[in-house]
């Protein structure tokens, strides 16, 4: 069976400003592809790389990262500390032969629901345009062991 | 529970499979979720597909957060010894608090209970059903894989400071002040201006029932200012605020008066010999003078007056000292030096309130151009029995009085080329206007209005009256304010160029006098004073309140809340009610002594730590000290904040953030990425 590529996107977003902004695209019904799944974190300078890495190793195609405007930080500064992680992530993708545009930094305010939605509309379309991350497996093959043992479980959507 | 659609436990107490009894529950919200999402299908699904997880039941439910709902949930965690629940349901930051309550009641540490959310970020966003579906799955299975990294947690027990501080002197901040040092609780209140007061103690009259704003307005600064239980700061800024709720410490600087307090009396000579006169931009609205050494007006709140060292005659040439040869208690320090001021406070109230938009923005109405265009600020001076003509509306030479007067509503508010807010209070205030002008000097008064807003108490009633009255009425924006006549008609007037929509036709109407009811706008240091505080402005630079409708006083940074118009335009009556709700927030957790904040903290594992320090410069709070005596690193509970900067910094993995751990999170992203949503083709 053949599949049309639909990329899969894990976004990491910041309790105070980048998730108040995707509640705020919910509450005003502003449309944007389901690609996306969010997790929340209390502060862009949570993100620990190895949740990045995680999320490409066990079937994500993309990468967002979302955090408050620099000088916004509600911990005063610690976005700036993503910013610097960032920067090295996309170092260590290429070192690793991915492409370094599958992870991507944005900054979002509580009060950009809108712009929050359409840097995924983005996002997507890039992740789109580079295309899978992870190799579909033949049908008469066992996954490979590149996927966690939660895939073997998965159902069509 | 057929009723309620959920399938039947497919386990009995003692075969779930994974190491924890894990509840699923699917909330429909009516057809916010259940609209779009299959919320029946997800939460088989999960039931049956997480099985081997620890899900021991699946259930969806119209509404979760409803009492109905959440006693489905208490009885399972019961009847079925759940030890973790799931909720998919809307966001966390509407009913976390719910169903850890709900788990709390039945028996099970709040924190095991995870709630995700399938409506603001799964069914009011995307519209495809089937994909929608399968996001709404991926999302319950992310919640599930973090739920069973979840640990009890206790919240953590703070103090509450019992002093306030009120930031911004206007009659919201007056009235918060007062609500809370009546109720015997000491407040700071700081304003910048040299008297308390604000935008109200410049109006002459008060809609809709024209009280006299001075009259109603004064009683209470006098009160403020000479509470037992309120220290005034004026003439003061914050400068910097630290700490979190319950116990802020905040930086304060008094700026010089040049006038010692204790010594003044408030008689005034100071300013009667003051040989220099400056315009008034401020409290006057540029239309009169002061002094150089003044109080903004005679009631001025409190009576010290101020230097303005930029204009002294004093500070320029080095000479001239008239107010102090001539100060009776040698009250004038010219040596005076700002002081820093370190206040402890346990809360804080914002009410910093408004600027009004600047109406030389719209070029096409030629204010600051023509003399004669005017400011509603302009106006509220003019008809002032205190301002710069004692009441008398007079044009800008100061002495003809107008016999023809145009009034236009929204300047510069809800228009896409400045704001795009209803700035609420405009329709009111020309209406007003267009009252005291008809009253004072017997115009021909001209209202431009694009719609009528006057939707509040007694408010229409006043337009009625005010129509009544032989106020002309025309609906339509104002295209054009010009002093270049067509018709010799026109000539020496003003002329307003007007789309009459009711009628469908071009008018030009000469005028001797046009008002621009000029809408609000945040002050123009809104975005920093919003820094300084931790919060956040919406895209127009209002303050974001932490629900619209239903918590318009609270910040999302707990302890700090705001009142009046730094939230958004609206009036005096709404400006009062939310200083005071303020207060009886502020009232609410000090009297509490100690509040419950989420256990969100770091900690070191000493056995783990290695003594790099590579965490030690990256906390914003100073929380992490090193201890030289066994080469690791400690993180104070009292100062964290919880941010995880640290967490994620460690190389050795020896920092662990309660509520959002390493292990949670790799989790979560792992059950989130449990289906993808490629869709076969069908050839």
């Amino acid at each position: 069976m053949t599949y049309k590529f639909e990329p899969t996107i894990i976004g990491f977003t910041c309790n105070w400003c980048s998730y108040r902004a995707a509640d705020l695209a919910g509450t005003a019904r502003i449309k944007y592809p389901p690609n996306v799944r969010l997790v929340r974190l209390m502060c862009s300078g949570r993100l620990d790389p190895t949740f990045v890495f995680k999320a490409l190793a066990s079937g994500a195609d993309g990468v967002i990262i979302t955090g408050c405007h620099p000088g916004e930080c509600h911990y005063l500064e610690q976005n700036y500390k993503a910013l610097r992680r960032f920067q090295l992530m996309r170092r260590t993708l290429v070192g690793l032969g991915l492409e370094p545009g599958r992870v991507k930094l944005i900054w979002a305010s509580a009060a950009e629901g809108a712009r929050f939605a359409s840097e995924i509309n983005i996002f997507v379309e890039e992740i789109r345009a580079l295309g899978p991350l992870h190799w579909g497996v033949p049908d008469d093959e066992e996954p490979s062991t590149v996927h966690s043992p939660l895939s073997e479980m998965e159902v069509p959507a | 529970m057929t009723q309620h659609g959920g399938t039947s436990p497919k386990l009995a107490l003692s075969e779930s499979k994974g190491e924890e009894r894990i509840g699923v529950y699917v909330c429909h919200c009516g057809t916010n979720i259940a609209g779009v999402v299959d919320v029946q299908e997800v939460a088989e699904w999960a039931a049956a597909q997480l099985e081997h997880r620890g899900v021991v039941i699946g259930r969806e439910y119209k509404f979760m957060c409803s009492s109905l709902g959440q006693e489905l949930i208490e009885k399972d965690i019961k009847e079925l010894e759940l030890t973790r629940v799931v909720v998919a349901a809307c966001s966390p930051h509407l009913h976390e608090h719910t169903f850890r309550t709900a788990c709390k009641n039945a028996g099970l540490n709040p924190y095991l209970c995870e709630l995700v959310s399938i409506r603001e970020q799964v069914s009011w966003v995307h519209t495809d059903k089937a994909a929608a579906t399968a996001k709404a799955k991926a999302v319950v299975s992310g919640g599930v894989e973090r739920v069973i990294r979840h640990a009890p947690l206790e919240p953590l027990r703070v103090p509450i400071h019992p002093d306030t501080l009120v930031v911004g002197g206007g009659i919201a901040g007056i009235q918060s002040a007062l609500e809370i040092a009546d109720a015997g609780y000491h407040v700071y209140l700081v304003e910048r201006e040299p008297s308390i007061g604000g935008h109200m103690a410049q109006f002459d009259k008060t809609f809709p029932t024209l009280d006299c704003s001075a009259c109603i307005l004064t009683p209470k600064m006098v009160q403020v200012g000479t509470h037992p239980n309120v220290t005034l700061l004026t003439w003061s800024e914050v400068e910097k605020v630290d700490g979190f709720v319950g116990n802020f410490t905040v930086t304060v600087r008094k700026k010089a008066r040049k006038v010692i307090e204790d010594l003044c009396t408030g008689c005034g000579i100071c300013q009667e010999k003051c040989p220099k006169k400056v315009i008034d931009d401020v409290y006057e609205a540029g239309l009169g003078y002061r002094k150089a050494v003044y109080t903004p007006f005679p009631q001025a709140v409190p009576k010290y007056p101020v230097m303005d060292v930029e204009n002294c005659t004093y500070f320029e040439k080095g000479t001239c000292k008239a107010c102090e040869k001539f100060c009776p208690t040698n009250a004038i320090d010219f040596k005076q030096q700002d002081e820093i001021l370190t206040l402890q406070v346990g809360n804080i109230v914002l009410a910093t309130g408004y600027d009004l938009f600047d109406a030389r923005r719209v070029t096409n109405y030629g204010y600051g151009r023509l003399p004669n265009v005017f400011t509603s600020l302009e106006f509220e001076r003019l008809s002032n029995a205190a301002g710069p003509t004692n009441g008398n509306i007079v044009l800008r030479d100061g002495k003809t009085t107008p016999k023809a007067v145009g009034i236009v509503h929204c300047v510069g508010s809800r228009d896409r080329n400045f704001n795009n807010y209803c700035s609420v209070i405009c329709c009111m205030q020309g209406l007003k206007f267009a009252h005291l002008v008809h009253e004072r000097t017997g115009a021909i008064v001209y209202n431009f209005y694009i719609d009528m807003r006057t939707a509040y108490k007694a408010y229409d009633e006043f337009y009625q009256r005010v129509l009544e009255e032989g106020t002309l009425f025309v609906r339509g924006k104002v295209a054009e304010i010009t002093d270049v006549p067509r018709r010799p008609d026109e000539d020496g007037h003003l002329i307003v160029q007007v789309e009459d929509t009711l009628a469908g036709k071009q008018r030009r109407i000469p005028v001797d006098m046009v008002i621009l009811s000029t809408g609000l706008q945040p002050r123009y240091d809104a975005k920093e004073t919003a820094k300084r505080f931790g919060l956040s402005c919406s895209s127009d630079g209002w303050f974001i309140e932490k629900h619209p409708k239903l918590d318009p006083i609270s910040t999302m940074t707990e302890g700090i809340y705001i009142a009046g118009c730094v939230q958004g335009p609206k009036d005096i009556p709404s400006s009062v009610a939310q200083g005071a709700a303020a207060a009886a927030r502020v009232l609410g957790k000090i009297q509490q002594k100690e509040i419950s904040i989420e256990p969100v903290r770091a900690s070191v594992n000493q056995d783990q730590c290695s003594g790099c320090r590579i965490c030690n410069n990256l906390c914003p709070y100073n929380a992490i000290s090193f201890d030289e005596d066994r080469g690791v690193s400690l993180v104070n509970a009292a100062l964290c904040q919880g941010c995880g900067t640290c967490v994620a910094a460690c190389p050795a993995g020896a920092i662990s953030g309660t509520a959002f751990s390493n292990d949670q999170i790799l989790s979560q992203i792992e059950g989130l990425l449990l289906l993808n949503i490629d869709e076969p083709v069908t050839a």
